[in-house]
């Protein structure tokens, strides 16, 4: 019967899914566990700060230039229809800092940052560097994996807000610098319609969680990674997808609380 | 500690990151103009608060000087009781009258403070006496309607 | 099977009949599922994560590509477990690194990153840093896997040498036969995952056992057949008899 063989299919993706979260969950407890000694050798995070949240600068500033352009662009065609253009500092501001900002950014950090991450760990698997530094009596939790993760947690919240910023000035551009909408309307207009604590705020908390997110996905990927080629291509390809969709999914839920206060 | 190209260039992100932080919550948000430390509290009640929310502004002669703080149900008398937190720089008579005003015609609602002649100042703490509802759109077009039924047919 | 102090041992066996599984059992990142393994006294298995790590500290591990962490350079590599494990100061630890470096005869290399070492470069740097802290057992998993035969012959001579400086005991896994036999003091031969035949390097050259004969003279057929159990060879091309 074709039906009950996909029902078993679902059944039995459902339970390995389910598994796999338990298994991630552990994983990330026994990170934080381990943080300790990741805190006494800072120079580890320091390195970690750099391939994550350094390299990650030129794609998150011109990505940040660009979705602010556009957002700069459509939202004018839109709010001059209602001849409310003196509104886009407020429009594009919201936009970036509540949504765009940290989930965009997060995207990006995703697809540059986890994936390399999840490439590096799963070759240092494959290549037994992992079980070498278990043999040598040094905890890889706390030596790889904790700066790693500590890493990203601390990059995730600043490279959205340098997004958020940057993207303020595309729109800045298009809007008053292009188009010629004016300058004192679309600044008052933005601080008028931006909270500190509603939307900068929440969007810093956002982020925030998309960095623990993205890299608790991306390490544990590497770690649980096959130690072979195909084993860390797939992995690597995992990150993103499974980072991406919880990213999106988190988003909602988050929002739905924030503003919404559900 | 040696220092390397690398303490640099993460130094240069954190600050960074940091400023552009600062430069949200300054120049994009309102933290610029928040003043928590030098402000007062009074309070009024009004029979109908229509879409008024907490952190809608309060203006005089056009003039922002606070922010509406808190807005509970009044269980004794069935009125909207609403905290209002007032810059300490403008201070106003005693029997200041509080109107819930919607800015254009259907933009956000704000309280809008009209100064009276009383020669005593509002102190922390005190009550707003004169208030005026929010204009609900509904009730007007429910009175007008009235109102033609009630004129004489010609 | 027993590995007493100061020798070196050898474990043979076709590939995939256990040698590694042994070895990360000695190592601890296994746990036995029956039977047991004593080092020093103390019972492996019995140990918590930190008895385990502290049993560790006496053991080092060359393992079979060399396994250096490929985001240090050299000098780091052979550094990391004095930094990790012991208070030493950065200038004793730089003359360390050194005198170990100089022992495997790659004092030169320790500002280069291990991708820039050759495969041979690369063991004896893994040999230093396994030897980094004195061990007292130091495994070595196929050291001689995938080396020219000048790069063999050194690493073999390497072997045998920091086994008699450092009074170590050493377990060489592999299925190097000749390298091996010129080197060690005994040998184990294992088959799917049991000892078939034991004994000093001139008691397996003269050895009279099956096995051990095609093992060590490399024979194509014998008591490990050349075929994989298969069908009937004729009905499996189709062919009427």
């Amino acid at each position: 019967m074709p039906a009950i063989k996909a029902i078993k299919g679902i059944g039995r993706r459902t339970i390995n899914a389910v598994w796999h979260i338990g298994v991630a969950t552990r994983f990330f407890l026994l990170t934080l566990t381990h943080s300790g000694s990741g805190f006494r050798r800072f120079h580890l995070i320091i390195k970690e700060l750099f391939s994550t949240g350094v390299m990650s600068l030129i794609i998150i500033i011109v990505a940040g230039l660009f979705v602010g352009m556009v957002l700069g662009l459509q939202g004018y065609e839109t709010l001059k229809r209602y001849g409310s253009e003196s509104a886009l500092g407020s429009l594009v501001a919201l936009s970036l800092v509540r949504e765009l900002g940290p989930v965009v950014a997060a995207l990006l950090f995703a697809s540059r940052a986890g994936s390399a991450m999840t490439a590096e760990i799963g070759l240092m698997k494959a290549t037994e560097q992992i079980s070498a530094m278990e043999m040598m009596a040094v905890n890889p939790i706390a030596r790889i994996v904790a700066p790693r993760f500590w890493a990203g947690v601390i990059s995730m919240p600043l490279l959205a807000a340098l997004f958020s910023a940057v993207g303020v000035f595309g729109g800045y551009f298009v809007g008053v610098v292009q188009i010629g909408v004016d300058e004192g309307s679309f600044w008052s207009q933005m601080q008028a319609g931006v909270d500190f604590r509603e939307d900068i705020l929440n969007g810093v908390i956002k982020s925030f969680v998309f960095g623990i997110v993205v890299t608790v996905i991306a390490l544990y990927e590497g770690y649980d990674a096959p130690p072979t080629a195909e084993g860390v291509s797939g992995a690597t390809t995992r990150t993103v997808v499974t980072s991406s969709l919880a990213i999106l999914m988190l988003d909602f839920i988050l929002t739905a609380i924030m503003f919404r206060g559900v | 500690m040696e220092r390397t190209t690398i303490d640099l260039w993460v130094g240069i992100f954190v600050v960074a990151g940091i400023a552009a932080l600062g430069m949200l919550a300054m120049k994009v948000g309102n933290l610029g103009t928040y003043n928590v430390s030098e402000s007062y509290q009074v309070h009024a009640y009004f029979s109908n608060i229509g879409g008024l929310k907490t952190k809608a502004s309060i203006k005089s002669a056009g003039v922002l000087v606070g922010r509406v703080t808190d807005i509970t149900l009044d269980t004794e008398r069935y009125e909207a009781k609403v905290v209002m937190s007032l810059d300490k720089r403008y201070q106003f008579p005693k029997d200041t009258f509080a109107n819930i005003l919607t800015s254009g015609l259907l933009g956000e609602q704000y309280i809008g403070l009209l100064p009276g002649g009383d020669d005593q100042m509002l102190k922390s703490g005190e009550q707003l006496k004169k208030t005026q509802s929010a204009i609900v759109l509904e009730d007007m077009i429910g009175k007008f309607i009235y109102n033609k039924a009630d004129e004489p047919a010609k | 099977m027993t590995f007493p102090k100061g020798k070196l041992v050898a474990i043979m066996g076709l590939s995939g009949c256990g040698k590694t599984t042994l070895l990360r059992h000695i190592g601890g990142v296994l746990k036995p599922t029956r039977g047991y393994i004593k080092m020093d006294g103390q019972v492996t298995s019995d140990l918590d994560q930190d008895g385990m790590y502290a049993m560790r500290r006496k053991m080092g591990m060359l393992f079979q590509f060399g396994a250096l962490f490929t985001d240090m350079s050299v000098y780091d590599n052979v550094a990391f477990q004095m930094r990790e494990h012991t208070d030493l100061p950065e200038e004793l630890i730089h003359d360390l690194v050194l005198m170990k470096l100089h022992a495997v005869g790659l004092r030169g290399t320790q500002d280069l990153m291990p991708s820039e070492l050759s495969g041979g470069m690369a063991r004896r740097v893994a040999l230093a840093r396994a030897v980094a802290l004195d061990p007292m057992l130091i495994m070595y998993d196929e050291p001689f896997a995938g080396l020219d035969p000048i790069s063999l012959t050194l690493v073999g001579d390497l072997i045998r040498r920091l086994n008699d400086s450092l009074g170590a005991t050493s377990i060489v896994v592999t299925h190097d036969i000749q390298e091996s036999l010129k080197i060690v003091d005994y040998v184990y031969f294992m088959a799917s995952g049991v000892i078939v035949a034991e004994g000093t390097p001139d008691e397996i050259r003269a050895s009279e056992k099956d096995f051990v004969h095609q093992f060590v003279h490399g024979e194509m057929d014998g008591p490990v057949p050349f075929h994989y159990p298969g069908g009937d060879y004729r009905h499996d091309l189709n062919l009427q008899s």
